[in-house]
């Protein structure tokens, strides 16, 4: 199952003049770039390993693309993503976070149901696949 | 709405005008003073490019010119200064993305043990890119002396990003003449890479007075004429002193003229209107130690007395 989360996860893949025109877009707003991947997707994991350290002083998207490509040899079989952190009070948030890579094969999910006490019963996804 | 046509003809002086290079050119000859053959080879090389872009324009093949650069000259004949410029100006014609300046010397390159320096020269080379990147001191990077110095992998890099990137970044190395030579002729790849080489003369003692005023005149200062003559001496004889830097021994001897000033006015205890507070005379500059024989910079402290 194609996962859908973060930006244009409904868009086909983006290119990679699609990618960097994003992180020129991200620079231009003088946002941090951190890459980061993970093979288990699961929604609740928000923490993805990072991929060398978050790059505040780029003036140009080439230094991001050097380092995806990087990350993709290491990883190509994994989930990377990219996040553009804003860190301008009344903001000091995650602004962009798009994936820009996915696996040859993606994993779906199982709704999980379990009861608690009284009857009360909690439902959680798990991975398969 | 249906595509342009590709233009038949490119008015060059237009082009000139139009694209901010005839600002940066003028705003470098009134900003510089002196170094007339860096003048004149930065204006060829920007010819060179309007022609280049010209021809983009028209459709005629191209490739990428090289537009890596070496500066070579004593300290403080302005090589930074130009790079900047120089920046700025391969920024308008549209050959950097970016158009920042990213000053580094071996430190910035080299690691202290193994695995360091990869990491570090990326960091560097990822900063850079879109803009120029400007090596001081370019030679320090190769020491064949020493076993365990790692800067032949920071060449390694540089050398393989230079070639590889050359839509992306311009690297521009300085230096002294002679080291640099020898540099080149230790490791060959670079002279191959480096299309222009841009020797910086150093200032007359005309020039570095027309600085001094330049200077001043930037700070909000003036020299009385016994000043004039007396910077004008001062010039000539700092020249002979060792460890001379140019534009740069006279913005430190300024600096010392400022103080002097400064002293001189608190010590009259008098009432002092923007006029005297603006003016260096004469007492300021002639009290420097390079008219009493000399700064004797490695041998001035006082031994200690048994």
């Amino acid at each position: 199952m194609r996962i859908t989360q973060g930006c244009f996860s409904f868009l086909p893949d983006l290119t990679d003049a699609q990618i960097r025109d994003q992180i020129e877009y991200i620079l231009s707003r003088d946002w941090a770039v951190g890459i980061e991947f993970t093979d288990e997707p699961h929604p609740r994991n928000t923490y993805w390993e990072m991929w060398g350290n978050p790059m505040f002083d780029l003036k140009d998207a080439k230094g991001v693309m050097m380092e995806l490509d990087e990350c993709r040899k290491a990883h190509g079989d994994a989930y990377i993503r990219i996040n553009a952190f804003d860190s301008s009070r009344g903001w000091e948030t995650v602004m962009m976070s798009f994936i820009v890579n996915r696996p040859a094969h993606e994993p779906s999910f199982r709704t999980w149901r379990m009861e608690a006490d009284g009857r009360h019963v909690r439902y959680t996804h798990e991975m398969v696949g | 709405m249906d595509g342009d046509a590709a233009p038949v003809t490119v008015d060059l002086r237009a082009e000139y005008e139009s694209s901010g290079v005839r600002e940066i050119l003028d705003e470098l000859d009134r900003e510089l003073i002196g170094l007339a053959p860096v003048k004149q080879r930065i204006r060829e090389t920007a010819a060179l490019l309007l022609v280049d872009r010209a021809r983009r324009q028209l459709g005629l093949a191209h490739e990428t010119p090289t537009l890596h650069m070496s500066f070579t000259g004593n300290p403080g004949t302005g090589k930074t200064t130009v790079a900047l410029k120089m920046a700025g100006l391969l920024h308008r014609l549209g050959y950097v993305r970016k158009g920042h300046l990213v000053s580094v010397t071996r430190d910035d390159l080299v690691g202290q043990y193994i695995g360091h320096t990869a990491p570090k020269t990326k960091e560097v080379l990822k900063k850079a890119m879109g803009g120029v990147l400007f090596i001081d001191e370019a030679y320090y990077l190769y020491k064949p002396d020493n076993e365990r110095d790692y800067g032949q992998e920071a060449i390694e890099i540089l050398l393989q990003v230079m070639e590889n990137n050359r839509d992306d970044l311009v690297v521009i190395m300085a230096g002294y003449a002679d080291r640099m030579d020898r540099f080149f002729s230790a490791n060959p790849g670079f002279r191959s890479r480096i299309a222009h080489h841009i020797e910086f003369p150093d200032y007359s003692d005309e020039e570095l007075g027309r600085i001094s005023g330049a200077m001043l005149g930037a700070q909000g200062y003036v020299l009385d004429p016994g000043g004039a003559a007396a910077m004008a001496e001062y010039v000539r004889l700092r020249r002979e002193q060792p460890h001379f830097a140019n534009a740069r021994s006279i913005r430190n001897a300024l600096d010392r003229a400022r103080l002097r000033q400064a002293n001189r006015l608190f010590s009259a205890a008098a009432v002092v209107d923007a006029k005297s507070l603006s003016t260096i005379t004469e007492a300021d500059i002639r009290a420097s130690r390079v008219f009493s024989g000399g700064l004797d910079i490695d041998g001035s402290r006082r031994k200690d007395v048994p």
